[in-house]
């Protein structure tokens, strides 16, 4: 992998640091006026999703990341390992560790497509999409008309996740839901 | 069609910057100091070690673009000018960012008799004109790297190392120069201050153009002093340095630092330094960012909507 001078930095290159896959956020230059230059940089963790922050000697270099998004397509868990296939055409798959898939694990859902990072090709992090539709297998039975007191219950749907959802939802009903805040959007 | 031919501030800031370069020509107006309006060009430049000038070819010599009026201002004051000022573009190679703009204007003025404390007051009074008045907190230089319990004149590099990494320095730290390590844990502590703060008692080897004194303690530290308001360097300002043997063993220093890391090294400022020996009268001067103060006053984001046309719109 290529090294990137601090003038080469911008938003979204990935970066290695202290050995962990990084994706520079922000990059400022700053100069005391009878002073060494400085690039203070956000970086966020790749693996962790954690917030860095380092400060470079402007002209300074550091090792570039081999990390691609993909987009993948999920198949199923054998309980240790999550398992992807490319949408390339190429039929190939991965396995994905708990790590790696975190968060995203709620909303995994089988022939649904995710964005799975690698780093020099082994996955570190799965993203699913903003809004998914999902399958109600749990809730309090609905109650029929009721759309208009505002009142929310929770339920579970079919991937394990637990959203707010209106009254009037019952189970089997298929929603539609941002992965980005768990909430409701609406019947689909 | 794209919006590139408009100027980057707005017309409603354009105009208060007009009102401020006239708060500003009016405080030197009635203070008698007299603006000088001293060459862009010039047939030589700085050898400050952090400090790169852009090189012009003109009549087939070299010429630069001054980074600060300093040297033309003190060859006026050598020669007989009473105290002096000049508000204008200077150049600075490669400084592009947020607070940065490779031309930008400064203000710099030299007045006759003054010490370092009567400078400083008068900058602040220049602030207090623009910014409307508000307190300043005095700093040594050592008190501001304290935090890091590093102490600037006892400190190993190897302690100044562990300390910059801790507080954030990345890349190859272990290849940071003491004076690297000490700018970057300054830049660190100011960064997040805010109020105005005033920086005094600098270390020698940072003394730059300013005379060498010693402090209560008996140690050598330069008078300078910079004046950073809400973590944004503002001016810097020196009890200056008359001594033109002094000056030119500086100078030679320099130079040898800029060689030694590979940057261009500039020749020495002969005519500076024969004004020097002819006879700089005690005076101490001030060089201040105009467009960093005036983004201040209007609490504006960034340099560039505070420039008339910035870098990217010149």
């Amino acid at each position: 992998m290529a090294n990137y001078s601090t003038n080469e930095f911008k938003s979204g290159l990935k970066v290695l640091l202290d050995g962990e896959p990084c994706a520079i956020v922000e990059n400022e230059y700053v100069k005391p006026g009878k002073g060494q230059a400085f690039n203070r940089v956000r970086l966020r963790n790749l693996r962790t999703g954690r917030m860095w922050e380092r400060t470079f000697k402007s002209g300074e270099s550091i090792p570039g990341a081999d990390v691609v998004d993909m987009n993948m397509e999920y198949l199923y868990t054998d309980g240790e390992f999550w398992h992807f296939m490319k949408t390339d055409g190429s039929f190939e798959q991965i396995a994905a560790d708990a790590k790696a898939v975190g968060d995203a694990e709620q909303w995994l859902k089988e022939q649904e497509v995710y964005i799975v990072t690698l780093w020099d090709d082994a996955p570190i992090a799965v993203a699913p999409p903003n809004f998914i539709v999902l399958e109600v297998t749990e809730t309090d039975p609905g109650i029929k008309g009721d759309t208009a007191t505002g009142g929310t219950k929770p339920a579970t749907l079919s991937t394990g996740a637990i959203v707010r959802v209106p009254l009037f939802i019952s189970i089997g009903d298929t929603l539609k839901v941002d992965t980005r805040t768990g909430t409701y959007v609406s019947r689909a | 069609m794209t919006d590139d031919w408009r100027p980057s501030a707005s017309i409603e800031t354009l105009k208060a910057r007009a009102a401020t370069l006239a708060t500003v020509r009016a405080f030197f107006a009635v203070r008698g100091i007299i603006e000088i309006d001293t060459p862009v060009l010039g047939r030589t430049t700085v050898t400050d070690p952090a400090i790169d000038s852009l090189t012009l070819e003109v009549a087939g010599a070299p010429r630069y673009l001054q980074t600060s009026p300093e040297f033309h201002l003190k060859r006026v004051l050598a020669a007989g000018a009473p105290s002096v000022a000049r508000i204008g573009s200077v150049f600075r190679a490669d400084e592009s960012g947020r607070i940065h703009n490779p031309e930008f204007t400064m203000v710099e003025w030299y007045r006759l008799g003054f010490d370092l404390d009567a400078i400083i007051d008068d900058t602040c009074e220049l602030v207090d004109h623009v910014l409307g008045p508000d307190s300043y907190q005095r700093i040594s230089y050592a008190a501001l790297i304290s935090r890091f319990d590093v102490d600037v004149f006892e400190s190993s590099i190897a302690e100044l190392t562990v300390a910059a990494r801790a507080a954030g320095a990345g890349g190859d730290v272990d290849g940071w120069s003491r004076r690297e390590l000490l700018d970057f844990l300054v830049a660190e502590a100011l960064r997040r201050s805010s109020g105005r703060v005033l920086v005094v008692a600098y270390p020698p080897d940072q003394a730059a153009l300013a005379r060498v004194v010693h402090d209560e303690e008996g140690r050598s530290v330069a008078a300078r002093f910079e004046l950073v308001i809400d973590g944004i360097e503002i001016a810097n300002g020196y009890d200056e340095l008359t001594d033109a043997d002094v000056l030119a063993a500086r100078m030679r220093a320099d130079r040898e630092d800029r060689r030694k890391r590979n940057r261009t090294v500039y020749e020495a400022d002969e005519r500076l330094l024969a004004a020097l020996a002819a006879g700089l009268p005690p005076c101490s001067g001030v060089a201040l960012g105009f467009d960093r103060l005036f983004m201040l006053s209007r609490g504006l984001p960034d340099l560039a909507s505070a420039l008339p046309f910035s870098f990217e719109r010149a």
